[in-house]
């Protein structure tokens, strides 16, 4: 220190010449920012030189202020020169002035009573003639200003708002803004003057006005809906590129007005389709005018297509933004890919569809380099959860968690990932992965769960077993590296649920054992220490031999003192271990050995939930889906219903498949080999002749869950995919079916047919199951088959078990795919009955469908004839450009239709009782017309 | 809102900071530690977007930032801003630095701390946007420029003479500090 204030004193010393460069020089190597940081200068020594400097040299304090500021931002605090930064700013010239602002604005902060010494200078600066100091005084007071003093000044910032010059005015509005948000009271009069400044001449202080309505707006809507007109047509100016040149960013009229104008405007029309209404054809102009060649295009392309997505729903508009969002995920740039997955993470949480043509990408994503980019596809992953894919999309999650390091998306995902948790009870032992549970109520919450418990005694016991081994086998392994807090969680968990292990009666010392050794451990904190004595108490509760406390007053003592005794070798385990053995007790089992048993329980405990599908299994549907988009849901298939089983019949509009008193012929592992019965009492089919049975139905989910042992990539990603995004979209309704399914088998001889229908979808009534065939006559069995659940089309297959010759049965497998059109029935209503049934029902759909043109015939009602005829709709009434259709399914609900002919298409608007029935409905209306 | 801008080099010395929102002092160093220690492990081929700040990040904020040659741009958002529009931002901001500067390399943004605030202060007012328009930010900034050519200060040449003199330099140090920011054009 003295060697560097040695030359300041030299020079201090010399102000008789020349002192002013001098001294400059000697700063500039003092004080320069090579030098601060070269040598680790106290700062308090620093300060007092700055001090010294800064008052004892008026002619060089411009230099030193700057320098001053340095330090502050390398985090010096240069308290010592605040005082000299007001001084600056009230006395200097305009340009000490302006720094002394500036210096004012970085070193203190809206509390600091220093400022209060600034209010005249502001004041006085504010009325001043010239034109700089009046906007160093609005950005000094935009930046920070003591909330007391605000109305002050308010009047004088106010009157500039009428200020000749745009700078000021447009400083002004900004100003008054900062003052709304420190303290909105004070400036509510304002408002009015708000609305001026909106309508200024000058688009520079307009753009400056729309800060404070995009605030206002999100506050409250409702008050500004007024306004609604006059943002719409700004908007529509600046597209059509009415503003100055000035204005204009290569070449793209004011890309930024034009964002915060989208944005004002999805505030507006959310959940308004009068409002909404307004802006449809500005929202689709800026559309097409964003082409898409600069980066600030997709800009404003991503701002209109989020509030495409938050206004009031338009079909035609929502079809664009779609493609859009498409162009987004699937364009090479990251930073759009980022946005995409944005937009798309926004708008499926209103149409789950729009994820669907993307899942590849999505995939890829996953897998990508970019950890930011990840973490945008898991936050996709999160909204689209449902039950199906939760446990895939937990997975994927955790493991991102065990890449990442602890910082804010870990803690976010940690939170994600047990909100499934906690929504989705069966990904039990999922919750238990989250050692690195960082947030304190994540555990609490863990163990809660673990503690309240699911509905069954027997999901709880499972479940705190397994977490109970779980984490003796986390205990036995090294444990130095598990955050505290888990150590805790771990102790929590053995001392309450130890008692179920089932080797915990042949050995109870050995989670003490486990614990014991924790506890002696260096790293575990004293908070943990506590937790692991509790647990120890709770344990000791159960009868245990003393030996095992042989040592416990050192070892307490140990604890206590803080100073770990480690005996790694558990010598004093030794007595203990040969009493057990001698009694009969399991010998030590190696950690791999019990891991292999570990695993092993694992598959048994997904016992209680084999009765629903395995994901692999739901996903050959789904996969078969990614290139069969005809096909929306296929059948997946859990277990079938066997011919015999007449128990099974149809009552009229049930719509579930009751599988009580039903055979299961299919298992797990498929068919389970079963004879029907009169088939064993005649003669006993020999399980090895039966033919692969159903093999149109096993064949995919062999597949899938044997998969080749190198398999594709893509293979993979495929499967991966289907299995994320199983039961995502839409899941086609309900519907009934009058059976056309008929199949006759023509042969002579004798014959046994047994059928074997199934699909969850369908039940099928059947008549008599067995007949004879004599000579070469047709035997027609005839089964009204019913749609149990709606959907596009669903595919029948059953099995044809005869005998040619008695004693050498065979089977012959057959399938067929029926349509929904097979099972839709006019319904015939009155246009009364229609309305009233029009409001009853909840799930509705809304669609455009184009315009048939046929002869001299209205395109609409040739459009409805051609629905009525390839569909079997009834139409119930055509009025002016509208028309009203009704149409039901077999033996079960209705379906309506409302058509109105809107431009040069035709929106459609389905209602039924049933989710799934209008989109499978409208997918057969569009092919129809497609066709016709 | 913009709640802070941040510029530092690839070493993770500041060379300017603002905040629009009040921190505390310490804070606002761990904020500058914390961004950088973010920024600096991402490579050149990943997206301009961060979340996952903890002390600036959480849900709502985000770090929208640009890499020139030696020197972070970061910029610390809340969900009200665009994050492509804040993008764009940076890159006038940038342009605007090396118009002014003529070829600005870090070594301007160290010695003239105080001219690159006052062109920050024309296009970010409290937070807010104030002017996108690289000549209109031009204007306003020359128009304080002639000011100061009437009051000239001799000082003000000498700063650029003794940085090549101070002690303890290498050669190889003052070019790295040199190297322009060369401001690429957006696609």
């Amino acid at each position: 220190m003295i060697r560097l204030l040695y030359p300041v004193h030299i020079f201090s010393c010399n102000l008789g010449s020349n002192p002013t460069a001098l001294l400059a020089e000697a700063l500039s190597t003092v004080l320069s920012p090579t030098f601060l940081s070269k040598y680790s200068i106290k700062i308090k020594h620093l300060m007092c030189l700055l001090n010294f400097l800064l008052s004892s040299l008026p002619p060089v304090m411009k230099e030193i202020m700057v320098r001053a500021i340095y330090c502050e931002m390398l985090g010096y605090q240069a308290s010592v020169s605040y005082i000299h930064a007001i001084k600056l700013a009230q006395q200097g010239s305009v340009l000490e002035k302006r720094l002394g602002y500036l210096a004012v604005s970085l070193f203190l902060n809206e509390s600091d009573e220093f400022l209060l010494l600034l209010v005249n200078t502001v004041l006085k600066d504010l009325q001043s003639t010239n034109l700089n100091e009046v906007c160093m005084a609005l950005t000094a007071v935009s930046q920070m200003f003591p909330k007391d003093m605000i109305p002050a000044i308010l009047p004088i910032v106010e009157e500039k708002l009428t200020h000749p010059k745009e700078v000021i005015r447009r400083k002004a509005v900004l100003a008054l803004y900062k003052f709304y948000l420190i303290a909105p009271n004070q400036v509510q009069h304002i408002h009015s003057k708000f609305r001026k400044a909106l309508c200024d001449k000058d688009p520079g202080v307009m753009t400056a006005s729309l800060h404070i309505y995009l605030q206002l707006v999100k506050e409250s809507p409702e008050s500004y809906k007024d306004l609604t007109v006059s943002f719409v047509t700004i908007l529509r100016q600046v597209v059509g590129g009415k503003l100055p040149m000035d204005f204009n960013y290569h070449s793209v009229p004011a890309p930024w007005l034009q964002i915060q104008l989208l944005r004002i405007l999805a505030y507006l029309g959310k959940e308004d389709q009068g409002t909404s209404e307004m802006m449809y054809d500005v929202l689709e102009e800026s559309l097409r005018r964003a082409e898409m060649n600069h980066n600030i295009t997709y800009a404003i392309l991503y701002e209109c297509v989020k509030s495409i997505y938050t206004v009031y729903p338009k079909a035609e508009l929502l079809e664009k933004a779609a493609k859009c969002i498409g162009n987004f995920v699937l364009s090479p740039k990251i930073n759009l890919k980022y946005l995409g997955l944005k937009a798309l993470t926004y708008v499926v949480a209103q149409d789950p569809n729009l994820a669907l043509p993307h899942q590849m990408t999505i995939i890829e994503c996953l897998d990508h380099s970019d950890i930011i980019i990840k973490r945008a596809t898991l936050e996709l992953l999160f909204r689209i959860t449902n039950a199906q894919n939760v446990t895939v999309i937990v997975e994927k999650m955790l493991e991102f968690l065990r890449q990442s390091s602890n910082d804010y998306s870990t803690v976010d995902l940690v939170g994600k990932v047990a909100e499934l948790a906690e929504k989705y009870p069966f990904i039990k032992q999922d919750p238990l992965n989250l050692c690195n549970g960082m947030q304190p109520d994540i555990p609490n919450n863990f163990l809660r769960l673990l503690a309240e418990g699911f509905d069954s005694v027997e999901e709880d016991r499972q479940l705190r077993l397994f977490a109970v081994d779980s984490y003796v086998l986390l205990l036995q392994g090294e444990t130095a590296s598990l955050p505290q807090c888990f150590l805790q969680v771990i102790s929590w968990v053995l001392g309450e649920y130890a008692h179920l292990r089932p080797d915990q009666a042949s050995d109870p010392g050995k989670v003490m054992r486990l614990l014991t050794r924790l506890l002696d451990q260096r790293h575990a904190s004293a908070q943990t220490r506590r937790w692991i004595l509790s647990a120890l108490t709770k344990l000791c509760s159960s009868p245990v031999e003393s030996s095992l406390f042989s040592d416990w007053p050192v070892r307490l003592t140990a604890v206590f003192r803080g100073v770990p005794q480690v005996d790694s070798s558990l010598s004093f385990l030794d007595g203990h271990v040969s009493e057990a053995l001698a009694a009969g007790a399991a010998p030590y089992k190696p950690p791999h050995q019990r891991q292999e048993e570990l695993a092993h329980e694992k598959a048994l405990s997904l016992e209680p939930y084999g009765l629903s599908l395995p994901v692999s299994l739901s996903t050959c549907s789904i996969t078969d889906r990614l290139t069969d988009r005809q096909s929306p849901t296929r059948l997946s298939i859990s277990s079938s219903v066997s011919g015999n089983s007449t128990e099974l019949s149809l009552k009229g509009g049930s719509t579930t498949l009751k599988l009580d008193g039903v055979k299961r012929v299919w298992g797990k592992e498929g068919y389970l080999v079963q004879q029907p019965k009169e088939v064993v009492e005649e003669t006993p089919l020999p399980p090895t002749e039966l033919p692969s049975p159903l093999g149109s139905f096993q064949s995919p989910v062999s597949q899938t869950q044997t998969a080749s042992p190198g398999p594709e990539p893509d293979q993979e990603r495929q499967q991966l995919a289907s299995s994320l995004f199983v039961g995502v979209g839409t899941h086609h309704s309900v519907c009934l079916v009058r059976s056309t399914a008929c199949q006759s088998l023509r042969s002579s001889g004798h014959f046994i047919i047994v059928c074997c229908v199934s699909s969850p979808q369908v039940s099928c009534v059947s008549g008599d199951l067995v007949e004879e065939v004599k000579g070469h006559s047709v035997a027609t069995c005839q089964y009204a088959v019913v749609m149990m659940r709606a959907s596009v089309d669903v595919e029948l297959a059953g099995l044809v078990s005869y005998q040619r010759v008695p004693g050498q049965p065979r089977a012959t497998p057959f399938s067929l795919r029926l349509s929904l059109k097979h099972f839709i029935r006019p319904l015939t209503v009155s246009t009364g009955e229609y309305g009233k049934m029009w409001l009853s029902f909840s799930h509705d759909v809304k669609q455009n469908l184009r315009l048939i043109t046929a002869g001299d015939q209205s395109p609409l009602t040739a459009t409805l004839d051609t629905l009525r005829d390839r569909l079997h709709l009834h139409v119930v009434d055509i009025i002016g450009s509208e028309g009203i259709v009704a149409c039901r399914l077999l033996r079960g609900q209705p379906c309506l239709l409302h058509c109105r002919v809107h431009a040069d298409s035709l929106a459609v608007w389905l209602r039924s009782p049933i989710p799934e029935f209008p989109d499978s409905l409208l997918y057969h209306c569009q092919k129809a017309l497609a066709e016709a | 809102m913009i709640k802070a801008i941040l510029i530092f080099n690839n070493h993770g010395k500041p060379r300017l900071s603002k905040f629009y929102e009040h921190y505390s002092e310490d804070t606002e160093q761990q904020i500058i530690r914390e961004t950088f220690h973010l920024v600096s492990k991402r490579d050149e081929n990943v997206c301009n977007f961060l979340e996952g700040g903890m002390l600036i990040g959480g849900s709502e904020n985000k770090l929208i930032y640009r890499h020139y040659a030696t020197l972070y741009f970061v910029f610390c958002v809340d969900s009200s801003e665009s994050e492509l529009g804040i993008l764009d931002l940076i890159q006038v901001f940038v342009e605007t630095l090396d118009k002014c500067f003529e070829n600005v390399c870090e070594l301007d943004l160290i010695f003239h701390v105080d001219k690159v605030h006052n062109i920050l202060a024309e296009m970010v007012m409290g937070g807010m946007v104030l002017e996108t328009n690289m000549n209109e930010i031009i204007t306003q900034v020359d128009a304080q420029n002639k000011m100061e050519k009437s009051e000239f200060s001799s000082f003000f040449s000498l700063y650029r003479r003794l940085s090549f003199s101070l002690p303890g330099r290498t050669g190889r140090h003052r070019l790295v500090l040199q190297v322009p920011l060369l401001v690429p054009c957006l696609p």
